[in-house]
């Protein structure tokens, strides 16, 4: 069974996938990078142990969109971005790292108690080809409206004219000062792990500039250990070797380090960016539930004069009254699930990225350690010869 | 066994420490009492150092330490790290067991291997910098300013008759100790000293540039204390001890002032060959034999070599003495090497310190990120999170300052490449003194044999008058006056060119064993050292590697 580096450890009913062998299809500016998705579970609505199926990148994103969609409330795992420079949208680096990235994204979603339930989730891991290029085609992306939304940003545009004239202009926010700090915790942290993976990136250039270094460097001493001859010219091109051999495992390290431990800080920090999206959502909710509450005394008020007046239009306005309240109560409940889904999810994010730290940690120091100590004994290798040369 | 003299920090020539000064982080401050930073002596938290002197920064003695360049609040950090894990981090010298006999050998000065303390030693500090005005006569209206130096010497060897001097003097007295040692010691692999460079003096500051000259003398005249022959030297004698205004003559030699600072010239203008990399000896420009010198005789060698070289494909100095050739051939190829080597190694320098920068980084953004997880966790989790992240940003800092320190010693391993550089062109000096002894002597015979031929000539055409001709006759008489001077001057140049030769070969000689040891040396010093660091850098990661191997898969 193929775990994922990240995935829960699952008990009788499993899910898991794995996101492997990418390849180059198509050609020129259509082309793009395809990859093999294989699940292996037990649910009974997945009809069978094992399934194949290929995927793009867009699929990806369409499936996070959806979830985006149906799940409010809850942290979506997030994306590698798309590549924005065009020479490196191909090169192996970058595949492997959006390969890694993908296979962590889907078995995140795959061990979530809820998101692993989804009709979305079974739509990506099990329609063919062309079914999967369909739904895609047919959703628009997250940042894109839909028709009903455009009405919804008339709507917003217009209570917020009546918010203007009436003298209400501030926009409605929870006074909730636990949820407060718990905002300002998100952002905050999104400042700092930034810059400590901007850090972590560089270090991986470091490494492989002191590789580069260290190889030019062999090969001048080399040079050097011709021009001198006998045990002290032997001696140069023992340690010209050494140093190209270190510049080889500096190059290696450069790359271990870039997949185990900044690739998992970057992941981190995308992670907090989608916690932000779904603060975005609580806020929307919020507002809407506010205004409609506005809306819903107003129709009151009104409600009140028709009754006073007896006028005929009152039997049309309790039936809008009554929708209102039955709307303003759906609201009020997708706020209310959406505040009790953060609070979970906030936790269980805490947890698991003290995990997710964790192993970072402990790659970065296994692998600084375990490089340190090669080269110390790579060193050391050369002192006797040395010592043999000063007789 | 080599005996070396451990210099520790003191005389650290770091080309990155004004960098390194700003760069990281932490900030290196001493024991409270030995220096006058004031922040931590007052931080409530820092009773005992928590952080430990890298002496380095101290022996600069331009450089003020700004204690808050790069930190905002450094008592949050200095309770986020814990002291005690610094211990480590310090140290003056590697551990024993790395070290055999031979350590580091620090000693600018030493173009061989024999510490200074032996037999006979001359050591020489140069301090003390003093803006003094120009005297007048000076044609320029105003006032005009120069720095004088104090150089102290202590010496025991017995030409000295002292153990102790001090005099004053001004780069200009050095120019010329330096022209007249090049004069006196034609053969010789003399140091070169250090450039007028009149336009860095106008882009640094003044107290910047003061003190480079001043470091770029000490090392000068350090050199000079190293030759064997030098160092006994009656220019460098009175140079060194003589107080008041400096004894030694300005040369005369017209050409040398023309020329210095000049420079690439085309070869064919100064004759003889120009060694691989560098131009012909400008200062020398053909300077003749001892016997005599007048600009007559300079333009004449410029046209012999002129002609020798439009005449001639092959070279026009021939050099028989074979062995010399193939040792100059190496050297040519020697020379090659190690200009790579020192570009090499400059590098590496630089990747070495931008290794150590970055991590240091890395480890004070993880400090960042671990106060702010400490100061806002509400979940266990959180502040499991922190103590990890707490170890991995002590980790980091600590390799950060191990990074440091081993570049501060790699420097001054790697500096013997460029040491080796600046004798190369030493040598291409000294070669040049042996070509232009040898255009010299070759002058004088062309001329002896072009008056003989017309000697010759001469008594031809007087012999087919009868009686003779009085006025040919005289001017035969001349002639031969002549020839004797120049006989003379020929049997100079001679003496000249074989003492050249001489000391040409004693100087390849000496090379070679220096060479060896210097090497040998350096190598030793620098595998030690890499190996020493990278053995502490790996016991830094392990311990976190240890601490976070429960989320090991």
């Amino acid at each position: 069974m193929v775990q994922s580096p990240r995935s829960l450890s699952s008990q009788a009913p499993y899910l898991t996938v794995s996101v492997t062998d990418p390849a180059k299809m198509g050609n020129g500016v259509q082309a793009y990078i395809s990859y093999k998705v294989i699940t292996k579970t037990n649910f009974p609505e997945y009809q069978g142990p094992e399934k194949i199926v290929i995927r793009r990148y867009s699929d990806f994103v369409w499936l996070r969109d959806r979830l985006f969609e149906n799940y409010k409330g809850i942290f979506i795992p997030p994306l590698p971005e798309k590549s924005t420079v065009e020479k490196f949208r191909f090169s192996a680096e970058f595949i492997e790292m959006r390969r890694q990235a993908l296979d962590v994204f889907v078995n995140r979603i795959a061990s979530h108690h809820e998101l692993r339930q989804s009709e979305d989730l079974k739509t990506f891991l099990l329609e063919d080809e062309q079914t999967m290029e369909r739904s895609r085609s047919q959703e628009t992306g997250i940042f894109k409206k839909k028709p009903a939304d455009i009405m919804q940003i008339f709507k917003d545009v217009q209570s917020k004219v009546s918010d203007v004239v009436l003298g209400k202009e501030k926009p409605v926010e929870e006074s909730n000062p636990e949820y407060e700090k718990q905002k300002n915790y998100i952002f905050q942290l999104e400042d700092h792990l930034a810059e400590a993976q901007k850090h972590a990136y560089r270090l991986v250039k470091r490494h492989r500039e002191l590789g580069q270094s260290l190889s030019d460097f062999g090969k001048a001493v080399k040079l050097l250990g011709n021009c001198e001859g006998n045990s002290l010219g032997k001696a140069f091109s023992e340690l010209g070797a050494k140093s190209e051999m270190l510049s080889i495992k500096l190059q290696r390290e450069a790359h271990h380090l870039l997949m185990n431990f900044e690739e998992p800080l970057k992941d981190y920090v995308r992670a907090v960016q989608s916690i932000k999206a779904t603060i975005a959502e609580r806020a929307n909710a919020f507002r809407h539930h506010c205004e409609l509450a506005e809306t819903i005394k107003f129709k009151e008020i009104d409600l009140n004069k028709l009754r006073l007046t007896r006028s005929e239009k009152l039997a049309e306005a309790e039936r809008e009254y009554e929708q209102l309240k039955a709307d303003g109560e759906e609201l009020k409940m997708k706020f209310e699930t959406i505040v009790k889904l953060m609070n979970e999810e906030i936790a269980r994010f805490q947890e698991q990225k003290t995990i997710d730290m964790g192993v970072a940690f402990h790659e970065l120091a296994k692998g600084q350690a375990q490089l340190a100590k090669s080269m110390a004994e790579a060193w050391r290798s050369l002192l006797p010869k040395l010592e043999a040369c000063s007789s | 066994m080599m005996e070396y003299e451990n210099q520790g920090y003191d005389e650290a020539h770091l080309y990155a420490s004004k960098e390194e000064m700003s760069s990281l982080v932490l900030n290196e401050d001493p024991s409270p009492p030995s220096n006058g930073s004031k922040s931590f002596s007052d931080d409530p938290l820092s009773s005992a150092p928590p952080f430990v002197e890298i002496p380095t920064d101290d022996a600069d003695p331009l450089h003020s330490p700004s204690p808050n360049e790069v930190l905002p609040n450094h008592s949050s950090i200095n309770s986020i790290l814990e002291p005690p894990s610094y211990a480590d981090a310090i140290f003056q010298s590697f551990d024993s067991d790395y070290i055999d006999s031979a350590e580091v050998n620090s000693q600018d000065q030493s173009l061989s291997a024999l510490s200074s303390f032996s037999s006979d030693y001359v050591k020489i500090c140069v301090s003390d910098p003093q803006k003094e005005q120009e005297q007048s006569g000076s044609l320029v209206p105003g006032v005009s300013y120069y720095f004088t130096y104090l150089i102290t010497t202590f010496t025991n060897l017995l030409e000295f008759n002292g153990a102790e001097f001090n005099v004053r003097r001004r780069f200009r007295d050095v120019v010329t100790l330096s022209d007249r040692i090049s004069e006196s010691y034609r053969g010789l692999f003399i140091p070169i000293r250090p450039d007028k460079s009149v336009v860095e003096s106008q882009v640094m500051q003044q107290n910047e540039f003061v003190e480079q000259r001043r470091m770029a003398l000490e090392k000068y005249l350090g050199k000079l204390a190293m030759h064997p022959v030098l160092k006994r030297s009656e220019e460098l004698l009175v140079f060194l001890t003589v107080p008041g205004k400096m004894p030694l003559a300005r040369t005369t030699d017209v050409s040398s002032r023309m020329l210095d600072g000049t420079v690439r010239l085309p070869k064919q203008l100064f004759g003889g060959e120009s060694a691989v990399g560098g131009a012909a000896k400008v200062s020398e420009v053909a300077q003749p034999a001892k016997g005599g010198r007048d600009l007559l005789r300079i333009f004449r060698e410029l046209r012999q070599s002129v002609v020798n070289d439009w005449g001639a494909t092959k070279p026009p100095v021939i050099e028989e003495d074979k062995e010399f050739l193939e040792k100059k051939e190496k050297l040519q190829d020697f020379e090659q090497q190690i200009s790579n080597m020192s570009q090499q190694a400059e590098s590496l320098v630089k990747n070495q310190h931008d290794m150590g920068e970055t991590m240091g980084q890395l480890g004070l953004a993880f400090v960042k990120l671990t106060k702010f997880e400490t100061e806002e966790a509400i979940y266990d989790s959180q502040r499991a999170c922190a103590a990890d992240m707490k170890n991995v940003a002590t980790a980091a800092v600590k390799a950060s300052r191990l990074y440091r320190e081993l570049n501060a010693q790699t420097v001054k391993h790697l500096d013997k490449f460029h040491e080796y550089l600046g004798l190369m062109l030493a040598v291409n000096n000294a070669f040049s003194d042996r070509t232009n002894a040898l255009l010299t002597v070759q002058t004088l015979l062309s001329e002896l044999s072009s008056l003989n031929l017309r000697i010759e000539k001469l008594e031809a055409a007087s012999s087919k008058i009868f009686g003779g001709d009085r006025s040919r006759i005289r001017k035969i008489e001349e002639l031969r006056e002549t020839i004797r001077v120049t006989e003379e001057a020929k049997n100079c140049a001679v003496r000249e060119y074989e003492q050249i030769k001489e000391n040409n070969k004693n100087e390849l000689e000496r090379l070679d064993r220096d060479r060896h040891n210097d090497f040998l040396s350096m190598l030793k010093g620098f595998v030690v050292n890499q190996a020493g660091y990278a053995a502490k850098i790996a016991n830094t990661w392990e311990t976190v590697a240890e601490e976070t191997s429960g989320y090991a898969k």
